[in-house]
């Protein structure tokens, strides 16, 4: 997966099945990440796989040999708590050497649990403080219009992320600017830390919110590949608004005795639970 | 302060196109000059001050020089933690402009007093903090601020304040100025509090007292060779700023004195009590309350060089 073949705008030319091996190498890396580090979130981390995949091996218009190519699109992880799915998909992506994935969350290694600025090479913007991943690819999205370069800009939120208010000052702010290089896309996996989101805060209808807010809002299950590199590719899709992508998604996701048990926002897989979880992903 | 502002403004983002305006819907017709010229380059973000510094964090990232602007409590404190990462820890080229700092809005009520911002943005790593003392002060503060490679914090006062500068002063940032000589005792002021400062220097002269003024407009970075100097040469020195003694201008002084040893000259500090300001009553009223005016200030100084050292 190292060398990819690119096309003329950059993206992968991936058929479906490749996608999908990719997105349980990821998932299989993700665990055995966790196990090693003792960092938590892998449930988190599990649930927006498909959706890092889509965008970075389908979507992003990215160089992996030019990470700071003023024309490139960003791609924000506000949930930082997910950082093992970025680094891993960074990696995997060509940006750095998979091995680096070894020193995740170890004393001193520039793969901390929540992404830092600029810490390893693809990584846009420092996060894991929930609410600010929004705020900041307006401020990209903005500077891209006023210095006329065409990217697209992506964040990903949480579903519990969207408790915070600075996300509804972002929704607010972007379709009044009339900005329409920006997409919000949620993990919207039913969980926050530590009990159902829907019972939390109302969340719900989350796509209703967005559209009542001026976006083009949409929902899509978030881990049909197929489905999630159609509707990132209509970005901008012409209307003049922002996008806003309601994923939803199981968290957990890809090992059953992790699927949509809350459990795993903070368990630490053992040695036999990675085993079993690498066998079911079909990676033994 | 706030029209040398808007005017310095206008004439630096005609030289730079990565100058952007972002303002929490405030400066009504203040930078009507400005919107005519770069409309482009201006934005209202609205009553929403999270997501104004989430931006400008995001435009800095991809090269432009982004400004906040509003009354200060609303772009410091409200947004604190925006501020310290989406900006510091990124250390991003952004300027955040509190207007109204101090006791300047005082009539609005205590949830337009800003006696605290000093104190949360000095703590946050590669914030540098300036309180100009004056208009001419503030245009110069400007220019060096949208140079400056890191975020700033600059710290405005309302209109209309007394001008102190009489001729040309060189202006850095970290560098303090020397405003008026003085033999005993050397009142650092920061901020809008110069000109007061200056006239407590005055009033002591005629008292006996010669008292030396710098504008020390630069909070974090402190200029240490100044600092070193001034406290070798004078009996004590005076810290002087429209903010809570707690964390502000006269604790970092306090911090620098401890650090570097016995030191000839004894501190005195002059700044808001910690405590609530609860009636009415314009800036004026609010110094008198606080003891900020020139005659208190004074006569704190008189009584403090009078006072015998245990």
């Amino acid at each position: 997966m190292h060398s990819q073949c690119l096309n003329p705008d950059r993206r992968t030319t991936m058929g479906l099945p490749e996608l999908e091996s990719i997105a349980r190498r990821i998932r299989g890396k993700l665990v055995e990440m966790s196990h090693k580090s003792k960092a938590p979130h892998l449930g988190s981390s599990l649930s927006c796989v498909d959706i890092l995949v889509a965008a970075y091996w389908a979507v992003l218009r990215i160089d992996p040999q030019k990470p700071g190519d003023p024309q490139r699109d960003r791609f924000i992880l506000s949930k930082g708590h997910a950082a093992s799915v970025l680094f891993a998909s960074l990696a995997y992506r060509g940006f750095f050497p998979v091995e680096l994935l070894d020193s995740y969350a170890q004393p001193g290694s520039c793969l901390a649990e929540h992404p830092g600025p600029a810490c390893a090479p693809g990584v846009e913007a420092a996060t894991g403080s929930l609410g600010h991943g929004l705020p900041l690819g307006l401020g990209m999205a903005l500077a891209g219009r006023l210095q006329g370069l065409s990217y697209r800009v992506f964040a990903l939120l949480s579903d519990g992320e969207c408790n915070e208010g600075s996300v509804w000052e972002a929704a607010m702010f972007a379709p009044a600017k009339g900005l329409e290089n920006i997409a919000v896309i949620v993990d919207f996996n039913g969980w926050q830390a530590t009990g159902r989101s829907r019972e939390i805060m109302a969340l719900e209808p989350l796509r209703e919110k967005w559209q009542s807010f001026g976006w083009n809002a949409c929902e899509v299950d978030g881990h049909d590949l197929e489905q999630l590199v159609s509707v990132m590719q209509r970005v901008p899709d012409g209307s003049g608004k922002p996008i806003a992508i309601v994923a939803h998604t199981v968290k957990g996701k890809g090992v059953s005795f992790m699927e949509d048990d809350n459990n795993w926002h903070y368990r630490i897989p053992t040695q036999d639970e990675v085993r079993l979880a690498h066998l079911e992903l079909g990676l033994l | 302060m706030r029209n040398a502002f808007a005017a310095e403004l206008a004439e630096l983002a005609s030289k730079d196109t990565r100058i952007v305006l972002l303002s929490g819907d405030i400066g009504n017709r203040l930078f009507d000059v400005y919107k005519e010229r770069f409309a482009e380059r201006f934005f209202n973000c609205g009553v929403a001050e999270a997501n104004m510094t989430g931006i400008a964090a995001g435009m800095a990232l991809c090269g432009l020089r982004p400004i906040t602007y509003t009354i200060t409590p609303f772009n410091t404190i409200r947004c604190l933690e925006q501020i310290k990462i989406d900006i510091c820890y990124h250390n991003l080229p952004v300027t955040i402009v509190g207007v109204g700092s101090g006791l300047s809005y005082a009539g609005l009520g205590v949830t337009h007093h800003s006696c605290e911002d000093i104190a949360f943005l000095r703590a946050l790593p590669r914030m540098t903090v300036i309180c100009p003392g004056d208009a001419l002060e503030v245009r110069q503060a400007l220019r060096a601020a949208l140079s400056h490679e890191g975020p700033v914090f600059l710290r405005l006062g309302k209109k209309n304040e007394p001008v102190v500068h009489k001729q040309a002063f060189n202006f850095q940032i970290g560098k303090a100025i020397m405003v008026r000589p003085g033999t005993q005792v050397c009142l650092l002021s920061t901020g809008n509090m110069l000109p007061v400062a200056v006239q407590a220097a005055e009033e002591l002269g005629r008292q006996g007292i010669s008292a030396a003024v710098a504008s020390f407009h630069t909070v974090k970075p402190l200029d240490e060779e100044f600092l070193l100097n001034t406290f070798a040469q004078f009996k004590a020195v005076v810290t002087v700023e429209e903010h809570s003694i707690i964390g502000g201008f006269g604790s970092s002084i306090a911090e620098w004195q401890i650090d570097h040893g016995p030191q000839a000259a004894r501190l005195c500090r002059v700044g808001t009590a910690d405590e609530f300001l609860h009636e009415a009553g314009g800036q004026d009223y609010a110094r008198q309350y606080f003891n900020l005016t020139t005659d208190s200030i004074a006569k704190k100084v008189r009584r403090f060089l009078e006072a015998p050292i245990a």
